[in-house]
């Protein structure tokens, strides 16, 4: 009696499970309802909103949502509506926000994710999905093709590459600091940390450097003495940290409280309003944009969010921006909400104009953009020192 | 040679605030036989308050110490009363204590990722003194790592105090000993357990906030692997008892920070836990666990 | 007798065919039908953790690392194949996954399953830690592999029929290895070991044969999971896991199989329904509840919903 009462609970549960697929929900905010007259895009939003990349998803969103704002919601002729999804900077969880997001909420684009680690697994999903996905932020090389080099053509991105950002950072070291020999730190999980930490490395030995120690760490190590007390022992003029802010802020506490006061070096993952600046203060990073930056697209974008927001753009918000803008303009030229159409008009973009200046994209879906290298200053914030051009 | 050294005393930080962890998993264990897998979160607990005391409250960090161990002890002697004691009132198996243990824990960790209790994201902890190097001829040593290690051993020395030198100790003694007979001799088990669980989530607080204190970040859940390590520090040198709890917590520190500095930090984790099986195959009860016969 | 066979294997086919068809026509979206895939999947998990533990007492807290076997060498073998090779490749690497589970389990059991209880649940804890730093580092032992990026690519070749059959198939299995001697075996085991071993029974054995069989059915648990997930990721093999699957078995009550069923599915379910029903902001409380259903339940019946019973269905007292 019991079995057959625990078989009906069994089959219970599994057609509960079909009328709830019935009514498919929508988690998240819908910012523009689909109006009865003209018709409705549906596009979805993937960041970081919570966790230990927070700063980058707040940002990107604001782009995002500034964007729109500016647009009126409208992309052409159409409205667009939006379901957010918060990934928390856990791989597994943007690939089950990208499947939901297409398979339920029957999204035709994705503005997301925002780190490289996320971005890759969910721009598999979009591609064979054949949704368009354009990630505002995600450096890695392999977010727009895939192992064997070939190309995803439904990814798209709006920042420069880290094949190109790590060049630029060993540059910078051999030509402008004028060191000798460096340590490179990385997070042996991070594809972000893992390809920065590679291309400089090679641009750093082909000019003549040398590479002392090269260690690499887990995403949720704390402990960092053990790695600085060896890295200390290698005496190094240099240290590069390529990776995210709270990572960073940790590590760089760690060498000082090893007395190690060489000067430390990373790319875009520092830009945060979470960065801990005293224990970074003179230390350099590449970055996609500048505050700084005279040019007028630059400072009216500034002008914009400032009133918006209150606060200072950052990078992730000026990408956010930028990436929103675009897909924004493929679907007014696609006017149409077919995925492929929007792909086609995305990929014929020619100098679009940006914050980050007239893009275009490559054969890769990568747009062809300059760096600019910022340092820090503790309690103030980044003093430009210079850009550098492909 | 010189950085062989450093490397120890690296461990030696690492080590000695697991052991803080262990003493309180050790105590418990050997008074009602639970793993209590909610007190890595009161190591949490511990390392927020203490964040709160000194960073947000402006208090002097000994005092945030002191407050930490003592919201702690609460926190400790709440779930023990809340979650363990019903249990134990009903004779149900040690298995559903364990689970609940386990949901405990998880309860506290997603309870206090909710926004408007710690939320989710992990916070920067800025240190309230100075950052200074003191050199010991060519040896280094911080003046967080001193911190760490003077306030475990003072800790460590009072609760040596405690369970040989008074009255509490002795009963806490004996209820682990032999609960029945403890009970018939006319000690209040019950309380007896918990002040075990006060003194021990006491213990942890404090291991949260030199956590908080040496590796400057904290979140929610912060205290799933210290406490799984430091958990496996106390089954090493022989679950209940505390000589054995500090050995293997410093054991472990030992291999972890090893290997990191010597072998390669990929396998950090691995090797402490690796340590673990192969020394419970040739001591099933641990380095300093008694091996007693086994009741038919 | 006979007809009772024959009603039983028509209700299986009858709800097979039912649930294939809603699914094909969309009545239960792409989204939810993932769902039921996963319930599925962990439920073959579980009823192979419901084997060691629930029947054989054997507490193991690493169950998660067999899974995590399963799940990365059935995608490597079908990586490598290419996906050329069509079903009898599929078959191959669900195979493969099994039974390098199996394989692990049994290197692993013979040392710990001398171990006590309490010790034993920290060895496998121990053990399952050990697994996924493995997984971690497996970039170094082949980059398809991944690492701790994760793995990418693996065809996704399981589908509704392989997932349903499978799972028919590891319960069908799990039930017939119970009502057999080996089953009463076991269970005797769990309720007093020193008796058993003086009985005759060969204890050393028959833990072992349990342990191995749970780990390969958590192994093609595992290697389902890697054909129908595009995405790889080490943290999803990890003691968070193990704990998941060892509250099902303990909440459906141990010692009983349909209890370990009945839970499973259920979690799934009641985990991506709180998902769907909770606005966005308070997606949090997901785990807080969780939390305080587990606890209030544990307190309410400490034997689990099904508990206390034994297979045939009388009624016995809850044991440990």
């Amino acid at each position: 009696m019991k079995r057959i009462a625990a078989g009906i609970l069994a089959f219970t549960m599994f057609a509960a499970a079909g009328c709830s697929g019935t009514q498919s929900g929508t988690t998240g905010s819908t910012s523009g309802t689909g109006a009865s007259q003209g018709q409705t895009v549906k596009i979805g939003f993937i960041a970081p909103l919570t966790g230990d990349a927070k700063t980058y998803g707040e940002s990107a969103k604001k782009g995002f949502d500034l964007a729109l704002e500016q647009a009126g919601n409208k992309a052409g002729n159409f409205t667009v509506a939006v379901t957010t999804g918060d990934d928390r900077n856990d791989p597994t969880e943007g690939v089950n926000l990208a499947t939901k997001m297409i398979t339920q909420n029957q999204v035709k684009a994705i503005v997301g994710a925002v780190t490289s680690s996320v971005t890759i697994p969910v721009s598999e999903v979009a591609n064979s999905s054949k949704i368009v996905m354009i990630t505002p932020t995600g450096t890695a090389a392999k977010a727009t093709v895939d192992d064997k080099g070939a190309r995803k053509p439904f990814a798209f991105r709006a920042p420069f590459i880290d094949p190109f950002q790590g060049q630029v950072a060993a540059k910078f070291a051999i030509e402008n600091l004028k060191v000798k020999t460096a340590a490179v730190l990385y997070d042996k999980g991070n594809d972000y940390s893992v390809g920065l930490m590679e291309e400089f490395q090679k641009t750093f030995i082909a000019k003549g450097g040398t590479v002392v120690t090269s260690l690499s760490y887990g995403k949720d190590d704390t402990d960092f003495s053990a790695i600085m007390t060896n890295v200390a022992a290698k005496k190094p003029d240099m240290i590069y940290l390529p990776d995210y802010y709270n990572k960073v802020s940790l590590i760089a506490k760690a060498a000082k409280a090893k007395g190690l006061t060489v000067p430390l070096v990373g790319a875009d993952g520092w830009d945060s309003a979470d960065l801990d600046t005293a224990a970074l203060d003179g230390g350099y990073f590449t970055n996609h944009y500048s505050a700084d930056d005279p040019s007028p697209a630059v400072q009216k974008f500034v002008k914009d969010y400032e009133a918006k927001y209150k606060v200072k753009p950052d990078s992730f918000a000026a990408l956010g921006y930028d990436a929103t803008n675009m897909l924004l303009e493929a679907i007014k030229q696609a006017d149409s909400s077919d995925s492929e159409k929007i792909r086609a008009a995305l990929q014929g973009l020619k100098d679009f104009a940006a914050v980050g200046g007239k893009l275009s994209f490559d054969q890769n879906g990568n747009p062809i953009k300059a760096a600019a290298i910022l340092q820090v200053q503790a309690g103030k914030g980044y003093k430009f020192i210079t850009s550098v051009q492909p | 040679m010189i950085h062989l050294i450093e490397q120890i005393i690296n461990g030696l930080q690492l080590g000695f605030v697991y052991a803080l962890i262990a003493l309180g998993y050790t105590m418990v264990y050997g008074i009602i036989r639970l793993i209590n897998f909610a007190h890595g979160d009161v190591f949490m607990i511990g390392a927020f308050v203490g964040y709160f005391g000194f960073a947000v409250w402006g208090l002097p960090w000994p005092v945030a110490i002191l407050v930490s161990m003592a919201v702690c002890a609460l926190v400790g002697m709440a779930i023990e009363r809340l979650a363990y004691r019903p249990l134990r009132k009903k004779g149900a198996p040690n298995i559903a204590a364990l689970i609940t243990a386990i949901g405990v824990s998880l309860f506290i960790e997603y309870f206090t990722s909710l926004k408007f209790v710690f939320g989710p994201n992990y916070r920067v902890v800025e240190r309230p003194f100075a950052d200074k190097l003191f050199h010991l001829g060519p040896i280094n040593i911080s003046s967080v790592q001193l911190l760490v290690m003077g306030v475990v051993l003072v800790l460590v020395a009072g609760l040596q105090f405690i369970v040989y030198r008074t009255k509490v100790g002795k009963a806490m003694r004996a209820v682990s000993h032999d609960r029945d007979a403890a009970r018939l001799m006319g000690i209040d088990v019950d309380r007896v357990i918990s002040y075990t669980f006060a003194i021990g989530s006491a213990l942890a607080a404090a291991a949260g906030v030199l956590f908080a204190l040496a590796y400057p970040q904290i979140s929610p859940f912060m205290g799933i692997m210290p406490g799984l390590k430091a958990f496996t520090a106390a089954v090493l040198g022989g679950i209940g008892s505390i000589p054995g709890a500090l050995l293997g917590a410093v054991l472990m520190g030992q291999a972890e920070t090893l290997t990191a500095a010597y072998i390669t930090t990929d396998f950090r984790d691995a090797i402490a836990f690796g340590i673990l099986i192969l020394v419970l195959m040739v001591r099933p009860a641990g380095l300093l666990g008694k091996a007693g016969p086994e009741k038919v | 007798m006979r007809s009772r066979f024959f009603v039983v294997t028509g209700a299986i086919v009858g709800l097979y065919l039912i649930l294939e068809m809603l699914r094909r026509t969309g009545i239960i979206s792409l989204y939810w039908a993932q769902i039921m895939d996963l319930s599925l999947i962990i439920t073959i998990s579980a009823v192979g953790l419901s084997l060691i533990y629930g029947f054989t007492g054997q507490f193991s807290l690493g169950h998660a690392a067999f899974y995590g076997i399963g799940a990365y060498t059935a995608g490597f073998v079908s990586k490598s194949l290419g996906g050329g090779a069509g079903v009898a490749g599929f078959a191959l690497a669900l195979l493969a996954g099994a039974a390098a589970a199996g394989l692990v389990a049994f290197l692993i059991g013979l040392p710990i399953l001398r171990l006590r209880s309490d010790y034993l649940g920290i060895a496998t804890l121990g053990f399952g830690v050990i697994i996924r730093v493995l997984l971690d580092n497996s970039h170094k032992l082949s980059p398809a592999l991944g690492g701790a990026k994760g793995m990418l690519g693996v065809p996704q070749l399981a589908s509704f029929v392989w997932i349903f059959w499978l799972a028919v198939g590891a319960i069908l299995l799990a039930r017939n290895l119970i009502a057999s001697s080996f089953g009463r075996a076991c269970i005797s085991i769990r309720e007093d070991e020193v008796a058993a071993d003086l009985m005759g029974v060969n204890t050393t054995a028959l833990k072992t044969l349990a342990f191995v069989i749970g780990g390969a059915l958590a192994g093609l648990a595992g290697a389902l999971y890697a054909h129908r997930y595009p995405f790889l990721h080490p943290s999803t093999f990890d003691y968070l896991k193990s704990l998941d699957v060892l509250l099902v078995v303990v909440l459906g009550g141990l010692g009983s199989l349909t209890g370990t069923v009945v839970t499973a599915v259920g979690w799934v379910f009641l985990l991506e329904w709180l998902r769907a029903i909770l606005p966005a902001e308070y997606l949090d409380l997901r785990g807080v509840v969780y939390a305080l259903v587990l606890i209030v339940l544990m307190i309410a019946r400490p034997q689990g919903l099904l508990g206390g019973q034994s297979a045939k269905g009388g009624k016995r007292r809850a044991v440990a």
